[in-house]
């Protein structure tokens, strides 16, 4: 479902943020990405999601080769994936139906489909009785229930996520982790980098540790390895 | 596996369309002052430029009108027989830069004379007995510019005495309606620029506002038209609003100005301002076409920066 072959990722700057990374993630998989601040767990998110695009090696996800895409095939590469993010990137002025909603209407889902898809999603992450509030009267778990709504909403064969717990309390991190866990046993693969260390040692996971832009550590049912 | 065939449809549906035209609007109340500013600015440009194109399309006419005049006066030999003359008309005709030929006897070429004098029309007095004109042609030619050069190779024909067309005066008349057109249209590009750069500089202000909104539709899988489109609808728009105050303006106060200009005594055959129809369409026309121009431009450019999240 998601290979990488020696991929490298150096900043413009010179920063070498990932060197020589070989991974293989089959569907279904439900896979932590922990280390370090500053390892490079989200330069290989973004990889993934081609927010950047590797220095060299060769990236294969869900039937593209996103380190080969042309810059106008990077819209279908996204539809295939769902990404949650830390801070949830809500649009503050639309509801949360309208943002969730908003995920259909940009691959042009007609409104027919869109109404009772986007309702059966906030049922999944039980917000349905808030579809019509605003972001802002939500709390911090509950947006990010909708931003992982949004990521759902378009069936993606994987969910990716950049420390979706980081902002959160730990009981609401718990929330969202049962979420994450559900969605993976519907058959969605999740890649997820965390810092978390009471999850990771708790809902056991394959665990992939990088370390200084290098895969320094990866197990079945791995633990979290490091003292925060 | 990379497979082109899984690009995004291209063809775009009619409740898309609906969507982006909603979406623009939106965008336009949205951002009432905003809009309100750049509208204002396409207004206050295509004002100026309307005003420059009807100045400049009346300058044309006028050096048109004037153009027209020129006609060379072609004096023949009092000793041609009626044969040379003849002979020498279709010598003129021959010449491939002449639109036409005229044969003027010497007696109307009095009375033409009297006339161009007008009061002073007795100093001819008892000249129709001995009435000193020769017989003359009068040449008009297919390009005005080229009087000059016919006059030269009418002059050496058998059989012409004299010729006459203005020289010098002509040449500078075509130097002078020559350099108003070409100041009217360095200008009115010049104008037409920084009106699109305003609009540009707008509706960038309009974008990083909603630069979230950009970032996220790229997240979500967004092609970049799909999120070009409401911005191209939000300048088109703008554009068009825009151009229409410059219209009604220009329509009334021309109507007016032919009404006061044409209908007194300044006007004569030469000078004449054009009528108020067709001018104001074309001019109504030319404005929204340059509004609309303006505004999509101004939206694509300033857009382009952004879709490289
Ligand atoms: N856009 C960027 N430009 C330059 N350097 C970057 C950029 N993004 C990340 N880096 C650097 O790359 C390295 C890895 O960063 P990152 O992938 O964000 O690590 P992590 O998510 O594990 O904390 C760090 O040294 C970071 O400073
Ligand atoms: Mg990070």
């Amino acid at each position: 479902m998601i290979e990488m072959f020696d991929v490298w990722k150096t900043y413009p700057n010179g920063t070498n943020a990932l060197k020589g990374i070989n991974i293989r993630i089959e569907k279904g998989e439900f896979v932590y990405v922990v280390g370090p601040s500053g390892a490079g767990k989200s330069t290989f998110i973004k990889l993934m999601y081609r927010e950047e695009k590797p220095t060299k090696g060769q990236i294969f996800l869900g039937g593209f080769n996103v380190s080969r895409i042309k810059e106008r095939q990077i819209p279908m590469v996204r539809r295939s994936i769902g990404v949650v993010f830390q801070d949830f990137k809500l649009l503050p002025t639309l509801s949360v139906f309208e943002n969730v909603a908003f995920a259909m209407e940009v691959i042009e889902a007609s409104p027919k489909q869109i109404k009772p898809r986007v309702m059966d999603v906030l049922g999944l992450v039980k917000l349905k009785h808030k579809a019509k509030m605003l972001p802002s009267e939500l709390s911090g778990g509950e947006q990010q229930r909708v931003a992982l709504a949004r990521a759902l909403v378009n069936n993606p064969g994987i969910i990716i996520a950049d420390e979706p717990t980081g902002n959160l309390d730990p009981e609401t991190s718990w929330e969202i982790m049962k979420l994450f866990e559900e969605i993976n046993q519907r058959g969605t693969t999740v890649v997820m980098a965390t810092h978390n260390r009471e999850i990771v040692n708790t809902m056991r996971k394959r665990v992939v540790a990088i370390e200084a832009g290098q895969i320094a550590r990866d197990e079945q049912r791995g633990e979290y390895g490091y003292e925060d | 596996m990379p497979a082109t065939s899984r690009e995004g449809n291209t063809v775009m549906k009619i409740r898309t369309l609906g969507r982006h035209a909603r979406e623009g609007v939106k965008n336009l109340v949205r951002n009432g002052w905003m809009t309100f500013a750049s509208i204002s600015a396409v207004t206050i440009t295509l004002l100026i430029l309307g005003v420059f194109l009807i100045l400049a399309m009346n300058v044309n006419f006028f050096a048109q009108n004037v153009e027209k005049q020129v006609e060379i006066r072609v004096f023949i030999d009092t000793l041609a027989t009626k044969d040379n003359i003849a002979s020498l008309e279709q010598n003129i005709k021959s010449i491939p830069k002449v639109a036409s030929v005229q044969f003027i006897p010497k007696d109307e070429g009095l009375k033409q004379l009297r006339e161009s004098m007008g009061e002073k029309a007795y100093l001819f007095e008892g000249m129709d007995k001995e009435n000193p004109l020769p017989d003359a042609f009068v040449v008009k030619t297919k390009l005005p510019q080229e009087t000059a050069a016919v006059a030269s190779e009418l002059k050496k024909l058998e059989f012409v005495s004299s010729i006459n067309y203005g020289e010098g005066t002509v040449e500078k008349l075509f130097a002078a309606t020559g350099a108003v057109r070409n100041v009217g249209i360095g200008f009115i590009i010049g104008l037409g620029f920084t009106a699109m750069f305003l609009i540009a500089n707008t509706i960038k202000l309009t974008i990083v506002a909603r630069r979230r909104e950009i970032e996220i539709m790229k997240l979500v899988g967004a092609t970049n038209w799909f999120i070009r489109w409401p911005f191209f609808v939000e300048g088109l728009l703008m554009g068009i609003m825009g151009a229409l105050i410059p219209i009604v303006i220009l329509i009334i106060s021309y109507h007016y100005l032919v009404d006061a200009i044409n209908g007194s005594l300044i006007a004569s055959q030469m000078f004449q301002l054009l009528p108020l129809f067709p001018l104001v369409y074309q001019v109504a026309l030319a404005l929204l076409a340059i509004g609309a121009f303006i505004g999509i431009w101004g939206s694509l450019v300033s857009v382009r920066r952004f879709l490289r999240v």
